[in-house]
């Protein structure tokens, strides 16, 4: 039993890695219809950087995330800006090949640097953090991923809700024309939704290298891992990212603890396919509102 | 003479993809507070005048090639979209394209793009005082209502934005008569009461007719006729044309359509 709540207890805390990570993948979607395979590695990215800021630059933790999280926005800022930009109005196929040459780029940048090796942040969480009652212990790492993911969908929920730059991002989304028609700076809402998925990446990465370690190869597979994620939850639904990322972390965790490890990375695809036979738009995509 | 004039447009020629002429010509003026409207079958280039104002040309891959477009007498053609609604043009599209997904206040409150940071609640207010159907709906999916909420929705968006000239594509279509003569009054009132600018165009001349103040005339591209909207209203090829009389200025019959012999005059 105890064994039983431990996997669900780590499960939810990746899943909601994987939400995070999947929820910055959505945003570039909805607001210009990109696949960004790159993903994973700007995820990838925001760990390193993390850690060269409180190793070798040797700054405080909670100055180090908040350069991280500076520097990853800019660092999706920067992308849109000279990769993207001229590349509006042309086929969505050349963008999207794009950030398969991106990720093959980053990824060679971070080996060159950082080689293959594992990497561990220094310890920094306090020893409090951690849950212990009886047969419930819950390391300090996983209770931290759990409270820096909710706070940050929290956050970005409230964003797009009711924030008016959060509005006009989706008015973006749902209709392109329209927002230009009133003046809504199309071009800087692409280049914000880079530069916030950028940054989420870059927390994610963060949390999952507290996990995992910090190799290049195993980070930048998470980008990957966002394709079931975000099909689950619907390729629209900032939600169903979140939603898709639980149910993703806890498949994988389950198949990891009862199964056996090496399938853990094959489960979820499995699943996938399962649930899009009955579901084709994924659990929460947004079936198009027809009225004539 | 031409200072007073809020918009002037100078023979301007418009070209999609570098091949297609749509507009060969087109001048035309507008004079602050009136209501100017743009009559055309389908096809005459209408919309295409609309967007060469507001700059939505370029996303269609158009571009005015030559003449001048002057608003407030500064040159704003191919400018891009982002500018023009900055200088005060706002134009609401065709076929009434609210955003789906937001509700009716999100909706409304994308209107304020052009100045952002700025208080909106008042101007909340005063769209929900012209559309008073909009209230009770705020909170729905734009997607969910009529076409004549819709209707009123995109509209009020455009108010949102505070246009010193607003450009209207056919907020008739596809409506039921008694909405259309709803909208109608009430683009009457924000002419009047904001002392809103208003180009519209409209398939709908009876109507278009009723409320503007001058108009033009649309075939191929070219304007053909242009007058104040009483002389054009009394004008035997607009009544033949666009406005479904006979000849003789009564109601025409379907039963006459075969003995159509009559030419546009000006063709």
């Amino acid at each position: 039993m105890d064994f039983f709540i431990q996997l669900l207890i780590n499960g939810i805390s990746i899943g909601f890695l994987y939400g995070l990570s999947a929820m910055g993948f959505v945003m570039i979607f909805k607001s210009s219809s990109v696949l960004n395979f790159a993903h994973g590695e700007i995820l990838a990215f925001g760990a390193f950087l993390f850690l060269a800021l409180v190793t070798w630059a040797q700054l405080p933790i909670w100055l180090g995330f908040l350069v991280t999280l500076a520097g990853s926005f800019v660092l999706g800022f920067v992308i849109e800006r000279i990769f993207l930009r001229p590349l509006i109005g042309e086929l969505l196929i050349y963008v999207i090949m794009l950030t398969v040459g991106l990720a093959a780029m980053f990824k060679g940048g971070m080996l060159l640097v950082w080689g293959g090796n594992l990497y561990t942040y220094p310890d920094f969480l306090p020893e409090g953090l951690g849950i212990n009652w009886g047969i419930v212990q819950v390391p300090p790492v996983y209770v931290a991923a759990v409270i820096i993911g909710s706070l940050f969908l929290l956050m970005f929920g409230l964003f797009f809700k009711f924030s008016s730059q959060g509005i006009y991002m989706r008015s973006v989304a749902d209709n392109q024309t329209a927002a230009l028609s009133l003046g809504v700076h199309v071009r800087r809402v692409f280049a914000l939704s880079w530069a916030i998925a950028a940054m989420v990446a870059g927390i994610s990465g963060i949390v999952l290298g507290i996990i995992n370690g910090i190799t290049v190869h195993e980070l930048s597979s998470v980008g990957l891992k966002v394709f079931p994620v975000v099909i689950l939850g619907g390729l629209d639904s900032i939600g169903g990212a979140i939603i898709g990322g639980l149910i993703i972390g806890l498949l994988e965790t389950f198949t990891g603890g009862y199964l056996s490890p090496s399938l853990r990375d094959v489960v979820p695809y499995i699943a996938l396919v399962f649930i899009l036979l009955v579901k084709p738009y994924g659990l929460f995509g947004l079936a198009e509102i027809e009225r004539v | 003479m031409e200072n007073n004039k809020l918009l002037v447009i100078n023979n301007i020629s418009v070209i999609y993809s570098d091949v297609i002429q749509v507009l060969k010509g087109v001048s035309l003026s507008v004079e602050p507070g009136q209501v100017v409207s743009l009559l055309g079958s389908n096809g005459a280039g209408k919309t295409t005048t609309l967007k060469a104002i507001s700059g939505l040309l370029k996303p269609e891959n158009g571009e005015v090639t030559e003449g001048s477009v002057l608003f407030d007498g500064k040159p704003i053609h191919n400018h891009s979209p982002e500018t023009i609604t900055r200088a005060g043009i706002i134009q609401v599209l065709e076929g009434r394209q609210p955003f789906k997904y937001l509700t009716i206040e999100e909706n409304l409150r994308v209107g304020t793009a052009t100045r952002w940071g700025k208080p909106y609640r008042q101007d909340l207010d005063k769209v929900y005082h012209y559309f008073p159907a909009l209230t009770k709906r705020r909170k729905t999916l734009a997607g969910y209502c009529s076409g004549g909420e819709m209707q009123m929705l995109v509209i009020g968006r455009a108010l949102m934005a505070h246009p010193k000239l607003l450009l209207l594509d056919e907020p008739s279509l596809g409506l039921a008569p008694l909405i259309v003569r709803e909208i109608f009054q009430i683009i009457e009132r924000i002419n009047r009461e904001d002392g809103t600018t208003i180009v519209l165009v409209e398939q709908n001349a009876n109507m278009a007719l009723q409320i503007a103040t001058y108009g033009y005339v649309m075939e191929n591209g070219k304007i053909v006729m242009e007058g104040r909207a009483e002389e054009l209203r009394e004008n035997p090829d607009v009544k033949e044309f666009y406005l479904g009389m006979g000849a003789a200025g009564t109601a025409k019959s379907y039963r006459d359509v075969k003995a159509y012999k009559r030419r546009k005059r000006w063709l």
